[in-house]
């Protein structure tokens, strides 16, 4: 049976290795797709509707492309059809330079029938609004309903009852690399595209089918890609539009989206709105669970999220509709539906304990079935020190007042078929590890070369690991879900075991003993039983002269596992005049199997605390009901955090078992329960929607105090 | 962005000449040009010819000596928040100066370009919204999203100033330098700044044909201690929610004089009389810098979004009154 062997076994596996792209990156050495200039190459622009909602009249080019400079100018939207959301496409230009471009999309002229726009979901849900959708009634979709148990029964066994509502606002990707690509055309069968994609076949299909091509003629590259968060699968429009004005001008043509364009449709996270109402018996147990609540994913579908989650509710029910606004689309955002859900679940779990008076954490413990979260509850408790927290919230001295929140989390990630991979050993002892993986700044690369060289006892440098691209035709899938690492990891394992087989069957009789006696060492290999029979790599390869060694690996199920568990706790002191809350640490306990790199696990993990404090007191796409525009379609008014707000992050990679599981979704999860659960606990307020801002700790203090 | 020319400046003299046959938006000037550069790309403005004034010479010193601080309007924020005399004497402009924005943003910012940057409403800056300040019919913010807006002064135009630094020099009693065809004159910075009712147009008196040549602050007293505190959202970038610059003598505990000015919570750095009033001659404590703080804002007409400025502006001012007292 096939295993990644004991720990004690293992050189480099587990251990904290730096990412080989590391000083590349750092240096400014490292392409993305934004930085290739390709010879001829021209600039693509995008003109996008600044109104929400219209038909579309006329489209007049011909200014345009009389313009010096533009080579050419192309309709996305047909005449006759609908706009639907600020941001979508209208036409498409490629110029000489960025800057002909830009002027280029104002001489466009377009003729637009403005028709009523709905952008809130206020607005869409209300009496008599403007009907958006032909399918759905009322702008809403039909109810999905997950029902079980004796939902009356179980609330007349309820000792204490709370009724809230809870509220996430919808939050953009903000991937720091926008969309994009450089495409160009060899002949008028081959293209090549540079994309900043989480998926590069899944690109290369998308385009061979758009523009007619075989698969294995279209190639497409990402060597380095800044962030993509579930937003960056397919070419989408802008991939599309600039492989047609590569192939229309005969020329490379790199199309970007601005930052604006990013926001409004480069995908999101969905709004949640929650009104809840659910009961526990007087000994702690959750009994009763009843939820209503609605989400937008603009004008899709696709504004789900969990709830109950996590903890066991018998008797439940669950009604959630999508409403459709006149916006850009969703998109999966990493952990689509969850940290949404865990904020309203763990707050709702904070709500019912003090109304039980009891410690949230021992409510938690009783309704958890999980129990890699009950052993995570213990450790993360001491990390934090949970015993510090107020017993009576708010009751802290002072203006600035410390509070304590836990919060907790699920994923899968265990991975799944569908990659290709091959270890080569060549005669110079170099060592090749190919794939059609990407890496999207997680670390597979390294990771790659981490299993590759523990197999052969070499080091991570001595493997040149090739990612990133379709063109060697062995395909591996998109990289969302947390799956790369348990998809990509067990075909590199079993790849490099083949052809570590194959050399040691070649070097064998040279050594004078069976193959099965032959073990590598440091750079060289030797028999088992006879130590003093050694030989060093480099030697061992050379007897394959012209003969390389490559082989493939297959997916085994051995290696890898699904499902992770994590939970965090977070200190925020919050200044009960200014409305200000500062995140003194966060202690992130996450399940993540058999972490190949720890240092680049401990990574994902920082940042996926990162973005959920982001969530959690920053992030809200503002919509503007008259208008039926994004406010703040920048950096500045929608806000991330930056090196002020990340607090202390005690990381810690909780070893449960020695098989892969990805755990790239998960670290955001239970990060704006937490810290929500933390602010009420040092103010004594809670703040049910996110972001908490500090308009809303003055006012909900301001309450209070009346 | 439109095209424009660019003009590299030799003389006022040679800058005032190009301005005075132009009305406002044809000819513009350009320092550090952090926030100039975000309008033009955003074709908020669109001017014919850009002139820059960072080739004059000596306009970027600062003075400091027994007769009080000269800044030339070409000194950086960051400058303004490094200088040593600043950083002891006039504190609340040192620590303006470093709140602003980020350090690359500090290094190139300069004083003139803070006191005559534009306002940062999300509706003022989008090109498709034609807001009452860009000459249209209304202010979005009067039923829009208004989080941002003003509270105090904003009637008909509700955006608020978004220097850091201009509350602080009118805390400080600075005047300025302007240079216009018909020479220079000076004015107090605090008459510098209009309202919207007197104009929804511009945020200060500046004549298209003037340049903002420096800015004068008159010798620190003994025994004043001063602030600047700012809420803002995010550590940076980020613009206040609201601050205050307040400046303190000091005898002990008790206030013989104080200026206290807000910034980000009305369309011109908002000098509180009332604040002052209420601290001026008397012996600072929990009461009176409570007092002080609600006398200010009584008069505030919060918009559908933005009540919780009130509440916080008060918050701002007693916590530097107590930090005076302390």
């Amino acid at each position: 049976m096939a295993s990644w062997g004991e720990a004690s076994e293992s050189r480099l596996i587990g251990k904290r290795i730096p990412r080989l792209s590391g000083r590349d990156k750092v240096t400014g050495k490292a392409k993305y797709t934004f930085d290739i200039n390709r010879p001829g190459l021209l600039y693509g622009r995008i003109l996008r509707s600044e109104v929400a909602h219209a038909n579309v009249v006329g489209v007049d080019l011909s200014e345009a492309e009389a313009l010096p400079g533009v080579k050419a100018v192309i309709q996305i939207v047909e005449v006759g059809k609908k706009i639907r959301y600020q941001g979508q496409e209208i036409a498409a230009v490629a110029a000489e330079t960025d800057d002909i471009a830009k002027d280029a999309l104002r001489l466009i002229h377009v003729d637009l029938e403005e028709l009523p726009h709905v952008v809130t979901e206020a607005d869409a849900m209300a009496e008599g609004a403007p009907q958006i959708r032909d399918d759905w009634a009322g702008n809403q979709s039909d109810p999905n309903v997950r029902e079980e148990g004796d939902l009356a029964g179980g609330f007349a066994q309820a000792a204490v009852e709370v009724e809230a509502t809870y509220h996430a606002p919808v939050q953009t990707h903000v991937c720091l690399e926008t969309h994009g690509h450089v495409a160009e055309w060899e002949d008028e069968q081959n293209l090549t595209v540079w994309a900043s994609t989480q998926g590069v076949f899944g690109v290369r299909n998308d385009l061979a089918g758009s523009f007619n091509l075989p698969a294995n003629q279209v190639r497409v590259i990402t060597e380095h890609m800044g962030g993509g968060f579930g937003s960056k699968f397919g070419p989408g429009v802008e991939g599309r539009t600039a492989a047609d004005l590569a192939r229309i001008t005969g020329r490379p043509v790199k199309l970007m989206l601005t930052r604006k364009a990013e926001h409004l449709v480069a995908g999101n996270r969905p709004s949640m709105t929650q009104h809840v109402r659910a009961g526990a018996t007087g000994d702690g147990r959750l009994i009763a669970y009843d939820m209503k609540g609605h989400g937008t994913g603009g004008i899709s579908s696709g504004a789900g999220f969990q709830a109950p989650y996590v903890y066991h509710v018998p008797n439940r029910r669950a009604e959630r509709v999508n409403v459709a606004v006149n916006v850009g689309n969703q998109r999966a955002m990493r952990a689509p539906g969850h940290p949404q859900g865990a904020f309203a679940m763990d707050s709702l779990m904070d709500e019912l304990a003090e109304k039980l008076g009891m410690n949230p954490l021992e409510f938690r413990r009783i309704n958890d079935p999980n129990e890699t979260r009950q052993a995570q509850y213990t450790l993360g408790a001491q990390e934090i020190g949970w015993h510090r927290r107020n017993s009576t919230p708010g009751s802290g001295k002072g203006v600035k007042k410390r509070g304590i929140g836990v919060g907790s989390g699920q994923w899968g990630g265990g991975g799944g078929r569908g990659t290709q991979a091959r270890v080569t050993i060549n005669s110079d002892g170099t060592v090749e590890a190919v794939t059609g993986t990407q890496d999207i700044g997680t670390g597979i690369r390294t990771a790659i070369a981490i299993i590759v060289a523990e197999e052969f006892g070499l080091t991570p440098t001595d493997i040149m690991v090739k990612v990133g691209d379709s063109g060697p035709g062995l395909p591996s899938g998109g990289s969302g879900g947390s799956q790369t690492t348990a998809s990509v990891a067990p075909v590199i394992k079993t790849a490099a075991a083949a052809a570590k087989q194959k050399l040691f069957e070649r070097i064998a009789p040279q050594l004078n003993a069976p193959v099965g006696d032959l073990r590598v060492g440091n750079r060289t290999i030797y028999v088992v039983s006879d130590r003093t029979k050694t030989i060093k790599w480099e030697l061992a390869t050379g007897q394959l002269g012209m003969d390389s060694i490559s082989e493939g690996g297959e997916w085994d199920e051995e290696l890898r596992q699904g499902g992770v568990a994590g939970t965090q706790f977070a200190e925020v002191e919050v200044d009960t005049e200014i409305g200000e809350v500062r995140v003194i640490k966060i202690v992130a306990v996450q399940d993540c199997g058999l972490a190949i790199n720890r240092l680049t696990t401990e990574s994902q993990i920082n940042g996926g605390v990162i973005m959920g404090l982001g969530q959690a007191l920053l992030e809200e796409r503002f919509m503007d009901a008259l208008t039926g525009r994004m406010l703040n379609a920048n950096l500045e008014d929608y806000k991330v955090p930056g090196t002020f707000e990340i607090p202390e992050i005690k990381s810690i990679v909780f070893d449960t078992h020695r098989k892969v599981t990805g755990v790239g979704e998960p670290p955001c999860i239970p990060t704006p329960g937490a810290i929500a659960n933390a602010v009420y606990n040092a103010i004594g307020v809670r703040i049910r929607e996110l972001p908490i801002t500090p308009d809303k700790i003055l006012t909900a203090l301001a309450e209070k105090k009346a | 962005m439109e095209k424009f020319s660019y003009v590299n400046a030799t003389s006022l003299e040679q800058v005032t000449a190009l301005l005075s046959d132009s009305g406002w938006g044809e000819v513009m000037l350009i320092a550090g040009g952090t926030d100039l550069l975000a309008e033009l790309k955003e074709y908020v403005e669109t001017p014919k010819t850009l002139v820059n004034l960072k080739t004059l010479p000596g306009m970027d010193a600062i003075e400091a000596d027994a007769s009080g601080l000269k800044i030339g309007a070409l000194a950086t924020v960051a400058d303004i928040a490094r200088h040593p005399t600043i950083q002891h004497h006039y504190t609340v402009l040192a620590q303006a100066a470093g709140s602003v924005a980020t350090p690359q943003i500090r290094n190139v910012g300069t004083l003139g370009g803070n006191l005559c940057q534009r306002p940062r409403c999300w509706y003022y800056r989008d090109e498709s919204t034609d807001c009452l300040k860009k000459g249209g019919d209304i202010c979005y913010a009067v039923d829009g999203l208004s989080k941002y807006h003003a509270i105090l002064g904003g009637d008909p135009v509700y955006i608020v100033h978004p220097s850091d630094i201009a509350p602080a020099l009118i805390a400080l009693g600075a005047s300025l330098k302007i240079v216009g065809p018909e020479g220079e004159k000076t004015m107090s910075l605090e008459e510098f700044f209009t309202l919207p009712a007197a104009n929804p147009f511009r945020e200060n008196v500046l004549e298209p044909n003037e340049v903002v040549v420096e800015v004068q602050v008159p010798p620190a007293k003994p025994n004043t201690k001063s602030f600047y505190l700012k809420a803002r959202e995010k550590g940076a970038p980020d613009f206040a929610l609201a601050s205050v610059a307040g400046v303190f003598e000091m005898d002990g505990k008790t206030c013989k004089s104080a200026s206290v000015v807000l910034g980000g919570v009305a369309p011109a750095p908002w000098r509180s009389k009332e604040a002052e009033a209420a601290l001026t001659g008397k012996m600072v404590d929990d009461t009176v810098s409570k007092q002080a703080g609600a006398d200010a804002v009584k008069d505030a007409q919060p918009l559908n979004d933005n009540a919780y400025k009130v509440t916080l502006t008060q918050n701002l001012i007693s916590r530097a009154a107590m930090m005076a007292a302390s």
